[in-house]
């Protein structure tokens, strides 16, 4: 298993954030967010409902444009006002969605090839191969033909991964993806990212998945009105007594859970 | 009261070439009339703000006024700027403006119900606005908006009879004639009530047959 220290951290970072500042409605919503990312790293938000972990994630792809700061992609600023630029960059940064956002008249193997043939261009048969190929890393090859409608929560969301790893992504960006989920149905989807993450895709995450975070962040952003207020291994920010808001957040999370239970 | 051979020789012959002249006016209407309808439905909600004013303008005035005061400007009015228009040509036009409004308000409502997060999806992954709207919205508000144009079809083939007013001798104008010079109207509107109920059958059956074509599972179901 990757550790920390076993990131090679020279050379440009793969995606970097210098100052990113937001202001919605009159409110500040992110401000002064930098990070850097390193190729192969997995990088986890944590922080209260409201942190502005889910705009600060959207702000990477410009879903939501950032007012301040710049998003630069191997060393690359992304210049947002030109469509065309815009648009290469979000193909280059995979996005997943809390509630999963499939297309709801596509099936399965059609949801994801339908970027390969409208945005890459690919034809209807190599755009078919290459999706089906992604649903087997998904382990949803015998689910290809199904609606949306058809799925579990568990199985929308690993169709929502395959479409997003299917344009060979540099980075991906991951909006809680277990949070709709049913609790029998996270483990299915954990599987798939822990994969991914042994498999060195570079990934932020907004994520409540303590154990997981513990086991496979490299670094953890604790996040709070709008500011990065910690930043740390799990190690270092979940070490019993470390007296970290990130560690006292947790216990709280993990208290929670066991009343739920 | 019903007179075989009046019927036989005298109404259905002269109703029937009615009823293929409304189905000529039925036809290109419903057709151009969708068409327009999903334009003008994609520009009120997704336009440039100069443009969706103009849109929602064009909505609010061919469902505001009476179709049979925008037949008569069309046909008795556009002569006076020099615009002739036969007949018939006068009527497909006012029946393609008039239904292009109403089935432009159908479909606003069903690109309003698209969920948002697909659209985010869709730029997410790289699509263009265009390439969005034309790949993920349409197809899906098309689909949720089928009934309420199925609607607009219906309603078409029974305001069709107002192109006779226009000296556009379709079905009802047929049947006018005929029952004025007989007498025996009675006869003749029961059998074009008939015709036209059997139009609206066919309208209804084919509109199934499209939604049930279109069926995909999540998007409720077709009467069965």
């Amino acid at each position: 298993m990757a550790t920390p220290e076993s990131v090679i951290t020279s050379g440009t970072p793969i995606l970097r954030l210098e100052n990113i500042g937001k202001t919605l409605g009159g409110k500040r919503i992110l401000s002064d967010i930098s990070m850097d990312v390193d190729k192969g790293e997995l990088k986890v938000l944590i922080g209260p409902s409201g942190a502005g972990k889910s705009t600060l994630l959207q702000c990477i792809n410009y879903l939501i444009p950032p007012d301040e700061g710049h998003i630069r992609l191997e060393g690359r600023v992304v210049d947002a006002a030109r469509k065309s630029d815009l648009y290469a960059f979000r193909q280059q940064v995979g996005m997943i969605f809390q509630d999963f956002n499939l297309f709801d008249h596509l099936d399965a193997l059609n949801n994801v090839s339908i970027a390969l043939r409208k945005v890459r261009g690919m034809s209807r048969k190599a755009a078919a191969e290459r999706a089906m190929a992604e649903l087997e890393r998904v382990g949803l090859a015998n689910r290809a033909t199904l609606y949306p409608a058809q799925l579990s929560g568990g199985q929308k969301q690993r169709v929502a991964i395959a479409r997003a790893l299917a344009m060979d992504p540099k980075v991906m960006l991951l909006d809680e993806p277990t949070s709709a989920l049913d609790p029998e149905l996270v483990g299915e989807v954990l599987a798939v990212i822990r994969d991914l993450a042994r498999g060195g895709m570079t990934m932020v995450m907004a994520s409540h998945q303590m154990d997981f975070t513990r086991a496979l962040a490299h670094e953890i952003l604790f996040m709070e009105r709008g500011s990065i207020i910690e930043r740390g291994s799990p190690a270092e920010l979940l070490a019993p007594g470390s007296g970290t808001r990130t560690a006292d957040f947790c216990s709280r999370l993990t208290d929670l859970c066991e009343e739920c239970s | 009261m019903f007179d075989v051979d009046f019927l036989v020789d005298r109404v259905f012959p002269q109703l029937n070439a009615g009823l293929w002249m409304s189905v000529k006016l039925i036809v290109p209407s419903a057709v151009f009339g969708l068409l327009f309808g999903v334009i003008i439905g994609i520009v009120r909600v997704f336009g440039k703000p100069w443009m969706q004013r103009v849109a929602n303008a064009y909505t609010a005035l061919f469902r505001g006024v009476p179709l049979l005061v925008q037949l008569f400007i069309l046909y008795f009015g556009l002569p006076n700027i020099g615009i002739y228009l036969e007949p018939y040509a006068a009527s497909v036009l006012g029946f393609i403006l008039c239904s292009a409004a109403y089935n432009s308000e159908y479909v606003r409502g069903a690109l309003l119900s698209i969920r948002q997060g697909q659209l985010s999806a869709a730029q997410a992954l790289g699509f263009s606005t265009m390439q969005t709207l034309v790949s993920i919205v349409v197809p899906q508000a098309v689909r949720r908006a089928l009934p309420g144009c199925g609607n607009e079809v219906v309603y078409l083939i029974k305001y069709s009879s107002l192109a006779y007013v226009i000296t556009c001798i379709e079905l009802t104008g047929e049947a006018k004639v005929l029952a004025s010079r007989t007498f025996r109207f009675t006869e003749v509107f029961l059998v074009v009530g008939a015709y036209y109920l059997f139009l609206v059958t066919v309208a209804s059956w084919l509109l199934h047959k499209v939604e049930e074509r279109f069926h995909i599972p999540g998007f409720g179901r077709p009467r069965q």
